[in-house]
């Protein structure tokens, strides 16, 4: 059966419209590692048609569909909704789901570094231990993922590499950690789904299975370890010890990788555990110039040639280089890079700014960008503050004449009422008198939204019109607000202002 | 002279009343040009339905406009966690409940009050979007590895064809969790490598949340709080149907008038608003009044509605009985709160002792000779009295104090000889079990412990009245 024939046999089942927008990219990945590791190749750079007839897997509706939405795309303009869709579906992966570039950029010594480093674990079975240490968000997974990626591609590496991915935030103890490493290698002792023995036992076994082997035979193994600094909190820290001691004696060749964004990762080791390990460290500290910035800006919105309606790409593309030339597009870009370098942070404000793209306005403008801006960088809490209810506006005020007062000495419920019933006997019009338990009741209210919190965490059995609090806002932070106020009575404002209550 | 002023004032409330018609007439105007232009697009979602969705999401389109873009297409991949904040009764739940189950999105909502554990968390979260095949995977008490792994198989068998949704209501709980719950939350479309978002709902702001060594950040998303004209369109909405729905309106705004400087809760206004109803409509249905007396019929409700602040606004009175004393005719004020009942049946030395714990409260011990010792020395009236404000008691809130002091002062305010017998002792600890002493550092239980007196000054008056003392006298706040 050649391609087109198999092509014709499903284009009748591919008339529903929600598969003719799927393409190559939407490809589930899960699917295609299953398709791997069940077959066990390690050659990634297969195309679909190679998996298809193959191994003569049932073609499942939507791969088929994808396949040929993209054959028939080419040939035909797509209308205004489907281009602006596809759009949308492009840049989202971008910008959610951190696709791997093709090459990490600005890290290219890094990068260097790190495969090579990987690749003689691979090609030669030297044992080795890295640390990949930078904030978050710079791209410590990305750089990793990629020198993986390069490494399987290559010809030299021979045998096959055995991937444990481990996470600080899920293998919360050696002992789950124990069991996903078992479970991740496969090892004999699996039956089906669940794992035998005791921890101990476990970890003799793997011990044992890591020894047996030697530098010419066994397989390397790649321990991968997100969030490195999590597992210095483990108990002993045994885990950390038994895999940086394999690394450093004559056994199965295995390359401990770690990645975490504290610097003073090694100060969490202990003693022994630091010993062992070989300090190499690749710091990602980013060294990104505003210039890269804004052509890193550009690069994630450019669409790519192999977009399907190349005159709505071209006509996008121009649209992006004509945004970057903009006088107040380059404000707010500075503005960002002012408060945060990494892509992290420029993904989730151009996400909000693609997301405004839609049929009625096909272009990305200005104006998108900048209410994205305003969005991801407005102040929270004078949110917070705007909802407020005037009594409870007026116990803050009167708490911020207490902190001024008596210079940011904790304050109780007795403390505020009395400012606030002195405001009222002496200025106020505007606001009638309310009952103590009403102005109770507004003040629990700003301690439920956490505006004010108790001095000792609440632990005290004080009664609660007693318990010391503290104001969790800025003087400018409530003056601000009450410009905010939508019609705050002007005694109000005024008591504010005074000094001294 | 009084009647020039009854004039006045009758001249002023028909001016208020006026007015309020006025207010009535510009809020429906801005009203009508608020909510027609408006309505909710996105590609990828049937029209009719969304249709109805603008329907029902009344003043919150602008915020599901923005929620359904950033959700994007039911097949494009989405933001891994969105965080939304904003106050009670703002409808975030609300909007995005609605827009996830009339549009038929996979989707999980959880709340973290019912979810004690986290392993009940992920066991409602498998069920709901793969099954209760999938829950019945995890183990006993189950691990973060546990449930990102058997999503990962879940996810093998059923790929993702749509975004899953999982929603996360008070979503400030999950502070109080184990640690890493909320940083695996955040970044679960990475972990579990699917289609997935988690929204977290909170009414506290995210710097609260961020752990100490970071986390992926969260798109942020606020719900504003409504306005007054707003909450005058929702409130009005729900109107009696025997009456027409401008009365219900001009009730409502009535109803604002008084709650809206105390109150913002669109829940808790549209309680009261069923609450005071048939108080409102009584001289209609008695016939003094016209639908059109606006003022006749705010003359009556305006001071009922203050009393509603005070007693049911507070919970001092039940729902139940508010509507009975209506129904009754009663003077409202006639039935006791639960804030009336503080009076509490206490032994007579036990009396004696928590009023001794008060003065040693709130007293200062050097004043202690001035007042419980009969033949004390010289005291200089000038040193003895001074005090500012900020150092009253009554301020500060009680002082702690040792129990020899609180036995020195309760034999010198009782007249008879009591005995120090194991009774006396028992009091005071029994005194503590029932809340009206505390006991203020744990480290020693026999050797010298030191308490607090937690009653309030009306308490005490009421207990030393009943023993005819007079702790006024006695009290150093009050000199």
């Amino acid at each position: 059966m050649t391609p087109s024939q198999f092509q014709s046999s499903n284009r009748k089942r591919c008339s529903n419209r929600k598969c003719t927008f799927m393409t190559r990219l939407c490809f589930p990945a899960a699917f295609r590692l299953r398709v791997f590791s069940t077959v066990g190749i390690s050659v990634f750079k297969v195309h679909h048609w190679d998996i298809l007839f193959l191994f003569k897997i049932p073609v499942s509706n939507h791969l088929s569909c994808s396949i040929m939405s993209k054959r028939k795309s080419r040939e035909k303009h797509l209308s205004v909704g489907e281009c602006v869709s596809q759009v949308q579906r492009e840049l989202r992966e971008r910008f959610c789901h951190q696709r791997l570039p093709d090459k990490p950029v600005g890290l290219e010594s890094q990068y260097k570094h790190l495969l090579e480093l990987l690749r003689r674990t691979a090609v030669h079975g030297e044992s080795n231990s890295v640390l990949i240490i930078g904030p978050r968000g710079s791209g410590k997974t990305m750089l990793l993922r990629c020198a993986l990626r390069e490494l399987l591609e290559s010809q030299e590496v021979k045998t096959d590499v055995l991937q444990v991915q481990l996470s600080g935030l899920l293998q919360t103890d050696d002992r789950i950690a124990l069991r996903e490493i078992t479970r991740q290698l496969q090892l004999e002792n699996v039956v089906g789904d669940k794992v035998f023995g005791s921890f101990a036992e476990n970890l003799v076994f793997l011990l044992d299975a890591l020894k047996k082997g030697d530098k010419s035979s066994s397989r390397p193994v790649f321990f991968i370890l997100e969030e490195f600094d999590l597992f210095a909190h483990h108990k002993n820290q045994t885990l950390l010890y038994n895999l940086l001691d394999v690394s450093q004696s004559a056994q199965a060749p295995v390359a401990v990788v770690g990645l975490t964004c504290r610097l003073d990762v090694l100060e969490l080791l202990e003693k022994r555990v630091k010993s062992r390990f070989s300090h190499r460290q690749i710091h990602l500290l980013s060294s990104l110039s505003f210039r890269q910035y804004r052509d890193a800006f550009r690069s994630e919105l450019t669409l790519q040639d192999d977009f399907p309606d190349s005159k709505f790409s071209q006509e996008w593309n121009l649209g992006v280089s004509k945004l970057c030339e903009d006088k107040s597009v380059d404000e707010i870009l500075q503005k960002h890079y002012n408060s945060c370098k990494d892509f992290r942070s420029l993904h989730s404000l151009l996400l909000l700014a693609v997301s405004r793209v839609s049929v009625s306005n096909p272009t990305l403008r200005a104006v998108d960008l900048l209410e994205a801006s305003r969005m991801s960088s407005a102040d929270a809490k004078s949110n917070i503050l705007h909802g407020l209810s005037i009594l409870e506006l007026c116990l803050i005020i009167s708490m911020k004449h207490l902190n001024d007062i008596y210079e940011g000495e904790p304050f109780n419920f007795q403390m505020v009422h009395n400012e606030f019933k002195k405001f009222l006997q002496r200025k106020s019009h505007s606001i009638h008198n309310f009952e103590k338990p009403v102005v109770f009741k507004a003040f629990e209210h700003l301690l439920q939204l956490e505006l004010i919190r108790p001095v000792d965490g609440g632990a005290c059995k004080a009664q609660r019109e007693y318990q010391l609090m503290r104001l969790m806002l800025d003087h400018t932070q409530v003056m601000e607000a009450l410009q905010k106020y939508p019609q705050c009575p002007t005694d109000v404002k005024q008591w504010a202002v005074s000094a001294f209550g | 002279m009084s009647r020039h002023s009854a004039r006045v004032r009758k001249w002023r409330h028909r001016q208020t009343a006026r007015a309020n018609l006025l207010v009535l007439v510009f809020l429906g105007f801005v009203l009508k040009t608020m909510m027609s232009g408006e309505a909710l697009q996105c590609s990828g979602y049937p029209e009719d339905k969304l249709q109805t969705l603008t329907e029902s999401l009344t003043c919150r389109v602008t915020q599901a406009g923005t929620l359904l873009t950033l959700m994007g297409e039911p097949d494009q991949y989405s933001y891994p966690s969105v965080f939304i904040y904003g106050h009670r009764a703002t409808g975030k739940s609300h909007v995005l409940l609605t827009l996830l189950t009339h549009l038929q999105l996979p989707h999980a909502a959880v709340s973290c009050v019912e979810c004690v554990s986290a392993g009940l968390m992920f066991e409602q979260v498998l069920s709901a979007l793969f099954g209760a095949a999938a829950a019945s995977l995890l183990p006993r008490s189950s691990s973060l590895s546990d449930f990102v792994r058997i999503y990962r198989q879940a996810c093998v068998q059923h790929p993702a064809q749509q975004t899953r949704y999982i929603v996360v209501e008070k979503a400030e709980l999950l502070r109080d969790m184990e640690a890493n719950l909320l940083p695996a939350l955040l970044r679960l479309q990475e972990l579990v490598d699917d289609n997935v978002t988690v929204f977290l709902l909170s009414e506290i702001v995210w710097e609260k949340f961020r752990p100490n060594t970071g986390c992926f950040e969260p798109l942020l998303l606020h719900f504003p709080d409504y306005t007054k004209a707003e909450l005058l369109h929702i409130l009005s909405r729900d109107s009696h149907p025997s009456y027409t729905p401008e009365f219900y309106s001009s009730y409502i705004n009535i109803l604002l008038g008084v709650f809206y400087s105390v109150c913002r809760d669109l829940r808790e206004l549209r309680h009261l608003a069923a609450l005071n109803f048939f108080k409102f409509c009584e001289p209609l249905e008695k016939g003094e009044a016209r639908e059109s007396d606006t003022h006749k019929l705010w003359r009556n409700i305006e001071p009922h509605l203050k009393k509603a602040i005070q007693s049911v606004y507070l919970r001092e009175v039940s729902s139940v009985q508010w509507e009975q004393q209506q129904v009754d005719e009663q003077e409202t004020t006639a039935l006791r709160g639960l804030s009336a009942h503080t009076h509490v049946e206490l032994p007579y030395y036990s009396k004696f002792l928590l009023i001794a714990a008060y003065l040693a409260s709130y007293n200062p011990a050097r004043t202690d000779r001035r007042f419980f010792l009969k033949h004390h020395g010289k005291m200089k009236k000038t040193n003895f009295l001074k005090k500012h404000e900020k150092t009253s008691n009554h301020l500060l809130g009680p002082k702690p104090f040792p129990l020899d002091r609180l036995l020195a002062i309760f034999y010198s305010v009782v007249d008879s000889r009591v005995a120090p017998t194991a009774s006396v002792f028992s009091q005071i600890s029994s005194l503590v079990t029932l809340q009206l002493l505390t006991q203020v550092g744990h480290d020693d239980q026999l050797d010298s412990p030191k308490y607090k007196c937690a009653v309030s000054l009306d308490f005490i008056l009421a207990i030393s009245r009943t023993v005819s003392f007079d702790i006024v006298r006695y009290l150093y706040d009050f000199l």
